[in-house]
């Protein structure tokens, strides 16, 4: 066990896997952030995830190019969220019910519909997909090169996406606005912000970033869909947005961390074969448990949260 | 034209379905003048401001500023227009710093905040009237009266020349009271048009220049302050004059049946709320708590309650200590009735039926059941018997209390805490939000329970409605009881100064 | 008048059901096949042919306890996503006694099985319940990874410790024959789990009606604050709703076992636990609908094989319908406020009445 990280060349693997597998959980991490810091809550993150990917694989099975793939993905991932936006936010029905709607409705449309357009090939796919792109230069770090530098056209939107959405959330107006509403929706609209716009702006995106999560679970890591193939890595992200204090860079810190165990449980069916495996891969679920169970201090959400917002309410 | 007012409303009416909630309404306020609008709740001042503030347009009617008619489409309108409000409950984002909030909803100029900038020249126009804010610090870290600042500089920031304050002074310690009216005459020096809507008497003469009283929609006068006295703008405030029964003064008052000795208690976010309190009411007696909201009325009514924990200190009822006993062991053992400060959120189950309602703190007990089973006949008798006796209006019992009128959800609450007949009551804001006659109705349950021998702790923030009614009164100031006084000997003056922290 | 807007909402269900069996027809088009053939099969399928309806009922046993194990929390406001592991967990439960226990008469054997069962389940639910009521940890992310906790211990469990030997995949040892449940129609495999399901939904309706627990239990859901004041201890109930509930879908779990398979099985839940949600929306909270929401989603179930052999349809086309259902009934819950605004209107119209009447009384007495 302890040889992972003595051995650089194990190490370096055990961190890239690692890093992978905590990708999509980041892209759907920073979506919560995004929705919740806006007011809304966001249980749909798991449909909308799987909504990408579905999308993700259409699009790669019809073009035959990732390209086409990351845009149908993040389309679909979108039209998912723009239910909780139209739902949750225009109409006022209950932000958790209609998240949860949401992961059904997904899950079982996706199901279907990858049943029509597949068919009886639908395990067999091989889907165009991303290959890594290593940077000249920076690979050849020893260790880190081939961990942060040797990924794919994902990873590397990942790498930027943190960092743009933290500086948008904190320093520029839109991410003002976003706070200001998400916290407070009647100052923000006798301010002159308009709170559904900015709520809608935040879904969407939500659903976009979620959407590309799906999308690297297809174009990155199995090239094909399945059902209900995002497997609670929504729910996790959800765990991530606590954890991270709804900050795009704690969200991500919490992920890296689900990503680290999760590439642990692997690791140790590996060297366990005679365990049966199902007992690691519970793994990344307890300890994302653990997490929120044993969070200091208890963070709260953006103080309108959940909330609907409607200009006559007193 | 130089003569035309700052501010017209000419024949403002606006109706929601069949109330005239402003009719024919017109204010003339001069140029650096603090204008008043005096009015009771519902008289229609806040749809008023609601109109000149561009949340509601008039039915009919115009507006002009300077001179010019004006159309105001949205608060965002009417900001352009020179026009500002500040709201009783103010409109700032708490987790964000004053700069962030001051420029809240501006048109950026480049993709960044400019924070720095922005904060520079906030510093500068907060020292040109005084303010010391530090734009950095963290809105919901400032106290109420610094926040109220930041409400101003903001609309001073955005060039706002016509200010509108909704009941300023009711988030206030009558200690900030003071330096808020020099705002405002600083404000006036620097040409500013100040519109300043209460329903306190005392403050319009004090501080406006010029007041409009209304009353139901309609405007009952617009004079010169220096051409009034309280009571004719009572009277037009009112239609009537109040008379309130000071007759129960007279009755003596027997043994102490509630004491509470040495009590401390945390707040909901784990502060020091009580801090030593002690107090003793008799039976017979009513105990006015007065004081500014917030300094630990809603945690001692709660402790005597049994609703949070005591942290040291001893409650007894008839000399019997309370401290263990359960919210259902006090109030069915010990005999301790409690109406709730906020009616909707505590006191009642908006979704349940008015019958449920009427039980609610004995659903366990006979008759209404036995064995965790209901017995709905007894249910359903007990709430006609009691909707009949308190003259609560309705439509049938089984109707949610959602949709009774706020007098009415409040004579639910007081039948179910009477109804067993307690040896003690809390009763906590019982006036809040309501119309004069629900007020009345109020006041007079208090004393009658007062006469059958109930000892009453009355807490409000409402002096004249203390007044009217309490034997003695006790004032709270930061979890610390500052003085109690008989009622005779209660002034205005010594009250405000208890309030403040200063002992007597 | 209010009446009738009352009777539109009431079936607000209805209608939800036959907009998406409307949308679901253009999935069927999609997938080439004429939809009225195809619900004519499904529907003719699951309740009007002998086989058929016995597999519906067979169906109906996980999802009437699903359905009450999601209902029961929402009474008191908690989301219990977590059914879906409370009925596995409650499966391994009732397994263990079933194969590990000590030899005893059949129909003691039955109760004590199903009492392990309950107690999996509840003691799987006890977790997020008292992370809620005493850590404030959102209880919905919560129960939903417990379920992939859950599902991999069962798997787990049959594919090492109590993997039958010689199987080909993961299962257990086929639990002793006194064990097996009576079945309700002859000749088919509905199994005596239905009737429990129906008498524990028409107890828990009794129980949401006239006791005092169901009362606290609405108190606490609809307004803490005021249970707190009426005496209601809201933590204990969100533990006992919770704890309940866990049990119900634990039984679920159990009656799979003794019932149908006879082994526990890994992966042996399709998803009956999330089925337990789109039961409670349907039913609106009311566990006698709940038993008529889960003969709709069983017949859904049970008639898409038929549908599939008669004409070629995927069976997971009932998926998807399934997942319209609930989109839908989550848009018919933007119509609630339109429910209050008409509400209010009308009742606004007698109180005037009221009030203009000499003695105070409503004109239109209700």
């Amino acid at each position: 066990m302890i040889e992972i990280f003595l051995d650089p060349a194990l190490l370096t693997d055990f961190l890239r896997t690692s890093l992978r597998l905590s990708v999509p959980i980041v892209f759907a991490a920073v979506g919560g952030v995004l929705s919740e810091r806006s007011g809304v809550y966001n249980i749909g993150l798991e449909g909308m995830m799987l909504a990408g990917a579905f999308g993700a694989a259409v699009g790669a099975f019809f073009f035959d190019t990732p390209f086409a793939g990351v845009v149908t993905g993040a389309m679909c991932g979108m039209l998912a969220a723009l239910i909780l936006a139209v739902l949750g936010v225009s109409l006022g029905v209950n932000q958790i019910v209609t998240g949860i709607a949401i992961n059904l409705f997904v899950l079982g449309l996706t199901s279907f519909l990858s049943r029509v357009v597949f068919g009886a090939q639908a395990n067999t796919l091989n889907l165009q997909g991303f290959k890594p792109l290593a940077i000249p230069g920076l690979i050849s770090i020893p260790v880190i090169g081939p961990v942060f530098f040797g990924q794919d056209l994902l990873v590397y939107l990942m790498y930027a996406v943190v960092p743009l959405l933290y500086f948008m959330m904190f320093a520029t107006p839109w991410g003002l606005n976003i706070r200001a509403v998400g916290e407070n929706p009647r100052a923000a609209d006798t301010a002159g912000v308009s709170v559904n716009a900015v709520r809608y702006a935040c879904v969407l995106g939500s659903g976009l970033f979620a959407g590309l999560g799906g999308c690297f679970l297809v174009l990155s890591q199995v090239f094909l869909f399945s059902e209900n193939m995002s497997a609670g890595k929504g729910f996790i992200a959800l765990a991530a947005v606590i954890l991270g204090r709804w900050n795009p860079v704690g969200a991500l810190l919490a992920c890296l961390l689900f990503g680290f165990f999760d590439a642990l449980q692997l690791r140790l069916q590996f060297l366990n074969p005679e365990v049966p495996h199902e007992i690691f891969v519970a793994m990344p679920y307890v300890v994302s448990i653990l997490a929120l169970v044993g969070l200091v201090g208890r963070p709260s959400p953006p103080a309108a949260a959940g909330i609907p917002y409607r200009r006559e309410a007193k | 034209m130089a003569t035309d007012p700052h501010l017209v409303v000419d024949n403002v009416t606006k109706t929601f379905g069949d109330l005239r909630a402003n009719d024919a309404v017109s204010l003339h306020v001069e140029r650096g003048s603090i204008h008043a609008i005096l009015g009771e709740n519902g008289a229609g001042k806040t749809t008023l401001m609601n109109i000149l503030y561009g949340l509601y347009h008039p039915d009919e009617g115009h507006i002009r500023v300077d001179g010019v008619e004006v159309r105001i489409e949205s608060p965002k309108d009417a900001l352009r227009q020179g026009i500002g409000m500040v709201h009783q409950h103010f409109m700032l984002v708490g987790p964000l710093t004053v700069t962030e909030n001051v420029i809240l909803g501006m048109k950026p100029n480049g993709p960044g905040l400019n924070l720095k900038q922005h904060a520079e020249r906030l510093t500068e126009l907060s020292d040109s009237f005084g303010f010391e804010i530090d734009p950095h610090e963290t809105v919901w870290k400032l106290p109420m009266g610094m926040q109220q600042r930041v409400e101003i500089l903001k609309l001073l920031y955005h060039h706002a020349d016509i200010l509108i304050f909704d009941e300023p002074t009711s988030v206030l310690t009558p200690g900030e009271t003071g330096p808020f009216f020099d705002v405002l005459r600083r404000l006036t020096e620097a040409d500013k048009t100040i519109l300043f809507i209460t329903h306190k008497l005392e403050e319009v003469m004090a501080i406006a220049d010029r007041v409009t009283v209304m009353r139901d929609g309609r405007v009952t006068a617009e004079v010169e302050t220096s051409e009034t006295n309280p009571q004719e703008l009572a009277r037009l405030m009112i239609g009537r004059d109040i008379v309130f029964d000071i007759e129960h003064r007279d009755r003596e008052a027997g043994p102490s049946l509630l004491e509470i000795k040495g009590v401390r208690a945390r707040s909901d976010r784990g502060l020091a709320a009580l801090d030593d309190i002690s107090l003793s009411v008799r039976s017979g007696e009513i105990l006015g708590i007065a004081g500014v909201d917030g300094n630990g009325q809603a945690e001692l009514a709660e402790v005597i309650a049994g609703l949070r924990p005591l942290e040291a200190g001893h409650i007894t009822v008839e000399g019997r200590d309370i401290g263990e006993a359960s919210v259902a062991e006090r109030k069915h053992r010990l005999g301790i009735g409690y109406v709730p400060e906020d009616r909707q959120r505590v006191g009642l189950v908006l979704d349940h039926p008015v019958a449920m309602n009427l039980m609610l703190r004995s659903y366990e007990s006979l008759p209404f059941a036995r064995h965790h089973i209901f017995n709905f006949g007894a249910i359903k008798s007990n709430a006609e018997r009691l909707v009949e006796q308190y003259d609560v209006r309705l439509q049938s019992i089984e109707q949610e209390v959602r949709y009774l009128s706020g007098g009415n959800q409040q004579k639910v609450i007081l039948a179910r805490e009477i109804e067993e007949g307690p040896r003690v009551l809390i009763v906590s804001q019982p006036t809040k939000g309501l119309d004069v006659g629900a007020i009345e109705f109020v006041q007079n349950t208090l004393l009658d329970q007062r006469e059958k021998g109930v000892a009453i702790l009355y807490i409000s923030t409402e002096l004249e409605h203390l007044l009217a009614v309490s034997d003695r009164i006790a004032v709270i100031f930061r979890g610390r009881i500052t003085g109690v006084l008989e009622t005779a000997d209660a002034t205005a003056e010594k009250l405000g100064m208890l309030m403040a922290g200063v002992s007597g | 008048m209010l009446g009738v807007i009352r009777f539109i909402y009431l079936f607000k269900s209805v209608w939800a059901i036959l907009l998406a069996l409307l949308l679901g027809s253009i999935l069927i088009q999609l997938a080439g096949s004429d939809p009225l053939d195809a619900y004519a099969a499904l529907f003719k399928g699951a309740f009007f042919e002998y086989f058929g309806f016995g597999n519906t009922l067979v169906k109906m046993s996980p999802l009437i306890l699903a359905g009450l194990a999601v209902t029961i929390p929402l009474r008191a406001g908690q989301f219990n996503i977590g059914a879906e592991g409370q009925i596995y967990m409650g499966a391994l439960f009732a397994t263990l006694a079933a194969l590990y226990l000590p030899a005893m008469p059949g129909w003691i054997h039955v109760l004590v099985c199903s009492i392990a069962g309950a107690i999996g389940g509840g003691l799987w639910a006890l977790i997020p319940a008292v992370l809620k009521a005493y850590h404030r940890v959102n209880e919905i992310i919560v129960t939903l990874l417990m379920n992939y906790v859950a599902i991999n211990i069962v798997s787990y469990a049959v594919s090492g410790p109590m993997m039958a030997p010689e199987a080909p995949y993961p299962y257990s040892d086929e639990i002793p024959e006194s064990l097996f449940l009576p079945h309700v129609l002859p000749r088919t495999d509905a199994h005596l789990g239905v009737v429990v399901g129906v008498v524990l939904a028409i107890v828990l309706f009794a129980v949401f009606r006239r006791s005092t627990f169901g009362f606290s239990l609405a108190t606490v859901g609809r307004n803490p604050d005021a249970a707190r004041y009426a005496g209601m201890s809201v933590k204990r109930h969100i533990v006992v709703a919770f704890v309940v509930a866990g049990a119900m879908a634990g039984l679920a779990g159990t009656y799979e076992v003794l019932g149908l398979k006879y082994r526990l099985f890994h992966h042996f839940s399709p998803g009956y636990g999330y089925d337990g949600i789109v039961i409670t929306f349907l039913a609106g909270g009311n566990p006698l609908f709940v038993v008529v929401a889960a003969a709709f989603l069983g017949g859904l179930r049970s008639g898409a094989g038929i549908m599939q052999r008669a004409v070629g349809v995927d069976t997971t086309v009932v998926e998807a319908i399934q997942g319209l259902v609930v989109i839908l009934l989550a848009m018919g819950l933007a119509f609630r406020f339109e429910q209050t605004f008409w509400a209010r209107v009308l009742r606004k119209r007698k109180e005037v009445a009221g009030e203009l009447s000499p003695d105070g009384q409503p004109e239109n007495p209700p």
